[in-house]
């Protein structure tokens, strides 16, 4: 496996010679380096992933964890920092995922940035942003991980802001670049309690001979007195993945990171750096079953209620949005919440094979998968649409089902697959997470069904927005809208395959929460319920969206203005946040210590120096040259040391 | 005979300017000057990086002894003053980093003007000074190499500067020698608690050649007079307010070489003087200064956020992380520690890089109001792709030096297992999220967006004497981030015997 190390070299060199060189390359030759050096990684990541998953399984009906390097890069004390590769099924399972979609989003870039001004810095930067997320699946300690994590974070600030000179995507890059660190606070801090309780960063360790050694597992079997802080770490651990993957609050940075071109929002911001979150989650799950709680709280069971919410919040807004990138960043909010519910309901050390509460592990895996393609699809289809219709409204669409057929059938197989729609990838996916989250609490499982439903609504009524409804005649009389390029529509018709198919991967026999082959049935009772749930929507949303007027819609939305706006509005969390940087932190914190530093203690000093500067000059007078003065004080002085010897 | 040779082979650092000195008087025209400058400061680099290797060496083969090349003549012997030198991990980075800010400096400065065999006559003064400082182990000496580092500063802001020139070099140099004042009175303190015997530092730490342990209540009196007198220049809240001032007004090769190892003279005077000769009042009073180095950090941070000046800005960000040295020095940890030198290192050099592209577009733009400047990108791509480089280093970007750095302080703070400690710990982690929030505002102030001032339209790219400065510096933040081993464990080699030192020996070692 010695090879695994150009899969994050590669990209690293690819980014620095396009970063350095870019401005004498043509761009046809960026897109070439930068697209054919990810080709190879993908190449080398199904290679791991093949002979990873080909290797017997150890005794105990698991795939070994690897660890081909691993290498102290900074010593810090009793602890160290290494950096290095592991490979485990869920860092296999990533290495999958984050080079198939990064590959399609570079080939697809092709077309879609074509003659764009900086197409070699975008290349150099996709390339940056694919090493680093490389880097933090396959990190062997937390620290690793934080690193990359860090490395992803500007990758995305970077490619938010490609367009630097729209006021709009400057905002945002900042937005999203600030919110993220503030939550990375929280998971640093949360890392130094580890660090300091646990005595070692690292996940798994090179033992002798050759051996793996599971930290973790070492870890779960810690006394009492460590075990107290582990749960806070992990629970501030949290907050930083809940930030980079926008669960609520501090989901506001993601539809704003929007504003980066739309294959970057397919690649970070849907199918690969959002998920960290939940990456990090499930890197951590032994230890989060084995550490029990925060006063009386499990922190998985604030993981399950922060992503019930969020599910739930963001398909609401996700309903009443017209941008059509904004209600696909929406949807991604909620689905990644899903697979965060998913991973709280394993509330259950594994023990068995049928064990429900470690079903919700394999789950959210495998819809972390499932997702990521079909996301992935949905926003590279939207960039096709916006490259056609030269706009993100929905107002500007209507009826392109004609035009762009490619992009109509892979659009529409994706949202089939979002919706939970046999026999997309999608349904599985989904109806495993419905079943772990009824067997966590029926609560839990009818809500996460009804947000189901919610999603198939929204995401129909997007279809039939952009494909059917009213064609906007004006707009298109200048400009007729006609199909992506063909290099844009390739990976439009790859993801739509993998779409179609990845349902009937056995996700099991690679990923699950005790490492032991699971075999994937459906639960019928839960999945009629879904699909039965799902198809009702969507009639809804067909019936309401696909005429050409839409007077339901219309109604409803003046009927219930209120809830209507509120939702548009996102229900003010922007303005909340604005109020709380500008008139808090700006006006109420900084601007006051920057007053007093200047006009307090520096005014302090000027003090002293404008003291010292008058005493001079008001004891100058002494030395006036007049003699007549310096012989009344020289008697002065006499008379007073006369009468200091007379009377001492 | 090793001795003298081990005197002679350090001293080259402060021979080498005079050397300069000496050419530059020389010197008849423009071409001349540059060319001594950058004969000198090339020597002067070779040297600080043969001196690194030398020292590995060296240290490979005596793990023990607390300095190497160490050798000492007399000077004046009736008050027991000697030129002695020596080196340890420490002071061997500081040369480096002294090196690089010099070399880098010259080239930021190639085209200053008027008086540029003047301007250079100083700024060489200036950084003998400064190397004198780092190779010097008595106590007087230092003291000497201090002064004539800060006098030359008046100068060069006085003459040199811009704005409020003379108001700031005034400012700054009554502070420093206000500072300097409790740092001479510190100095006599230790001389006679410890026995009126010796100036060396060594012998007073370990009570050899004649000295001995200086009476606790005496050390509660002499450590906070040093400690503020180094802190002053270390930008100790609340004598910092020299820096923003000072920052603002210098030129900028002034500007890097002060930020970038002036302010270092303060961490190193702290870490291997106040604390490492005071030990029981280090331990004692150290929660005083560690309220206010925390405090530094993030008061400095806010201060930041507010400014409208490219300098000010800069200058309170260090503050912040200057700050953090003092910190991260209070912290007591050999972890700490060593976070601490590699902050300085960090710094240094980052900030040397953010004072010389400010100075670059301040000599295109004749502006430092960010609210004049916008979409800089466009017009000069090499300068603001420096400075986005520049700025994700300074908030501690992985891959850049201040990453490291910042993570071994907290790592190492971490270590001290009290409430106290780690509050405040958690506390200066919070200066991250703030040191992004003022770094991107410039960002996308200045750089980003279109220009809106036609005059700025016509202006030009980065020269190549600019961009042999920003290079270097580039590189050096993103080698030390890239491959910090080495640096941090040649740190680590000169931080264990003085941590060890201060605390009893069975606290330093476990580090719980």
């Amino acid at each position: 496996m010695e090879y695994t190390l150009l899969i994050l070299l590669l990209p690293f060199f690819s980014f620095l010679f396009l970063g350095i060189c870019g401005k004498w390359l043509s761009h046809k030759t960026a897109g070439l380096v930068g697209t054919s050096v990810l080709g190879i990684v993908t190449i080398l990541s199904y290679m791991t992933a093949y002979a990873y998953f080909t290797a017997p399984r150890g005794a105990d009906g698991t795939f070994a964890t690897l660890l081909p390097y691993n290498f102290e890069w900074l010593p810090m004390g009793n602890l160290h920092f290494d950096l290095g590769i592991m490979l485990d099924p869920i860092s296999v399972m990533m290495l999958i995922v984050i080079s198939t979609v990064s590959l399609m989003v570079h080939i697809y870039s092709f077309g879609y940035m074509h003659g764009e001004r900086g197409f070699q810095r975008y290349y150099a930067f996709l390339s940056l942003f694919t090493m680093s997320m490389l880097g933090l699946v396959v990190a062997t300690n937390i620290f690793q991980m934080y690193m990359f994590w860090e490395l992803v974070g500007v990758s995305s600030y970077l490619l938010i802001g490609f367009y630097f000179t729209s006021p709009a995507a400057i905002a945002a890059s900042k937005k999203a670049f600030i919110v993220t660190r503030f939550a990375d606070m929280f998971f640093l801090i949360g890392i130094l309690i580890y660090g300091y309780f646990v005595g070692t960063f690292n996940f798994v360790e090179a033992g002798a001979d050759g051996q793996v050694v599971d930290t973790m597992g070492q870890i779960c079997g810690f006394d009492a007195d460590a075990a107290k802080f582990i749960p806070v770490a992990l629970g501030l651990m949290f907050i930083g993945g809940a930030g980079k993957s926008a669960m609520f609050p501090l989901h506001i940075w993601l539809p704003d990171a929007m504003e980066g071109p739309t294959p970057v929002s397919a690649l970070i911001h849907a199918a690969t750096m959002v998920v960290a979150g939940v990456f990090l989650i499930a890197r951590m799950m032994p230890l989060l079953q084995s550490f029990g709680t925060i006063g009386g709280h499990t922190v998985l069971g604030i993981v399950v209620w922060v992503g019930v919410f969020t599910a739930f919040y963001a398909a609401a807004v996700a309903c009443a949005q017209s941008d059509i990138k904004r209600v696909l960043a929406f949807s991604t909010i909620s689905q990644i919440a899903f697979m965060m519910v998913a991973l709280g309901v394993c509330t259950e050390l594994p023990t068995g094979h049928h064990h429900v509460g470690s079903l919700g592990y394999m789950a959210s895996m495998f819809h972390l998968f499932t997702h990521a393609m079909f996301k992935a699809l949905l926003f590279l289809g939207a960039g096709c649409i916006i490259h056609a219709v030269h706009s993100n409204e929905m107002s500007a669409m209507g009826g392109l089902r004609k035009y762009m057929p490619i992009t109509h059938i892979t659009f529409l197989i994706a949202c089939l697959a979002i919706a939970g729609i046999p026999p997309f990838s999608g349904f599985f996916s989904k109806d495993e997470i419905l079943t772990a989250c009824f067997a966590y609490s029926p609560f839990v499982g009818w809500f996460m069904t009804a947000i189901a439903a919610m999603t198939a609504f929204y995401m129909f009524r997007l279809y039939y927005g952009i494909f059917w409804g009213t064609e906007n005649e004006e707009l298109h009389a200048h400009h007729t809208p006609h199909e992506a390029p063909l290099v844009m529509t390739l990976p439009l018709i790859f993801l739509a395959i993998v779409t179609c198919a990845a349902g009937f991967i056995p996700f099991g026999h690679f990923v699950s929460a005790d490492g032991q082959a699971y075999d994937i049935h459906l639960d019928w009772g839960v999945a009629g319920t879904s699909i039965v749930i799902a198809v009702c929507s969507i009639l809804l949303a067909t019936f309401i969206y696909i005429r050409k007027r839409q007077p339901v819609a219309d109604s409803m939305a003046e009927k219930f203005s209120g809830l209507h706006r509120w939702a548009y509005k996102r229900f003010y969390m922007d303005e909340v946040y604005q109020y709380v940087t500008h008139r808090i932190i700006f006006a109420r914190i900084s601007k006051p210590i920057a007053w007093f530093d200047r006009h307090i203690i520096d005014g302090f000093f000027d003090f002293l120096a404008w003291g010292a500067n008058a005493l001079g000059y008001n004891i100058r007078g002494l030395q006036s040259g007049a003699v007549q003065k310096y012989a009344f004080v020289f008697f002065l002085g006499i008379l007073a040391l006369t009468l200091l010897f007379l009377l001492a | 005979m090793e001795n003298i040779q081990n005197v002679l082979y350090l001293s080259s650092f402060v021979f080498v300017p005079m050397v300069m000195l000496l050419g530059l008087w020389l010197a008849r025209n423009i071409n001349q000057v540059r060319g001594v400058m950058v004969a000198g400061s090339s020597v002067l680099l070779l040297l600080a990086v043969k001196l690194v290797f030398d020292f590995l060496g060296a240290r490979a083969a005596d793990p023990t002894s607390e300095m190497l090349f160490t050798g000492h003549i007399d000077w004046f012997d009736a008050l027991h003053i000697k030129y002695a030198v020596g080196v340890d991990g420490i002071s061997v980075a500081m040369l480096l980093l002294s090196a690089i800010i010099v070399f880098t400096g010259t080239f930021a400065s190639w085209k200053l003007k008027p008086l540029t065999k003047e301007y250079f006559l100083w700024f060489t003064l200036l950084s003998m000074g400064v190397f004198g400082f780092f190779i010097t182990v008595d106590m007087f000496a230092m003291f000497m190499f201090y002064e004539i580092a800060l006098i030359p500063m008046y100068l060069l802001i006085g003459v040199w500067g811009s704005g409020k020139k003379e108001y700031a070099a005034m400012k700054l140099t009554l502070m420093l020698m206000g500072g300097s004042a409790f740092l001479m009175c510190g100095i006599f303190g230790i001389f006679y608690g410890a026995g009126g015997n010796t100036m060396n530092i060594i012998d007073i730490a370990n009570h050899t050649n004649g000295a001995h342990a200086i009476d606790t209540g005496m050390q509660c009196i002499w450590f906070p007079m040093t400690f503020v007198g180094f802190g002053v220049l270390g930008a100790l809240f609340p004598f910092h307010t020299w820096s923003p001032d000072g920052h603002a007004s210098a030129p900028t090769a002034v500007s890097m070489l002060h930020a970038g190892v002036l302010m270092k003279l303060g961490g190193y005077g702290c870490f291997r003087i106040a604390m490492y000769l005071m030990p029981e009042a280090a331990q004692e009073l150290g929660w005083i200064f560690l309220i206010l180095t925390g405090i530094s950090v993030v008061y400095g941070a806010f201060s930041a956020c507010v400014q409208t000046d490219l300098k000010y800005i800069n200058a309170y960000s260090s503050v912040s992380h200057c700050g953090l040295v003092l910190f991260a020095i209070l912290m007591l940890t050999q972890t700490s520690c060593t976070g601490a030198i590699l902050q300085m290192l960090s710094h240094g050099l980052m900030t040397a890089l953010f004072f010389a592209l400010i100075g670059m577009i301040y000599g295109r733009t004749h502006t430092r109001d960010i609210r004049e400047l916008n979409g800089l990108m466009r017009i000069m791509p090499f300068l603001s792709v420096g400075y986005i480089i520049a700025g994700l280093a300074n908030l501690g970007l992985p891959g850049f030096s201040g990453f490291i750095a910042e993570m071994t302080i907290f790592v190492g703070s971490f270590e001290n297992a009290d409430l106290f400690h780690r509050i405040l710990t958690i506390t200066a982690c919070c200066s991250i999220v703030i040191t992004a929030v003022y770094i991107l505002r410039v960002v996308g102030k200045i750089l980003y967006g279109t220009c809106t001032n036609e005059h700025h339209l016509q202006l030009t790219d980065a020269t190549w004497d600019e961009r042999v400065a920003v290079v270097c510096l580039i590189v050096s933040v993103a080698g030390l981030g890239l491959a910090p081993l080495w640096v941090s464990n040649m740190i680590r080699t000169g931080v264990a015997p003085v941590v060890e030192h201060i605390l009893p020996t069975a606290q330093a070692v476990a580090g719980f």
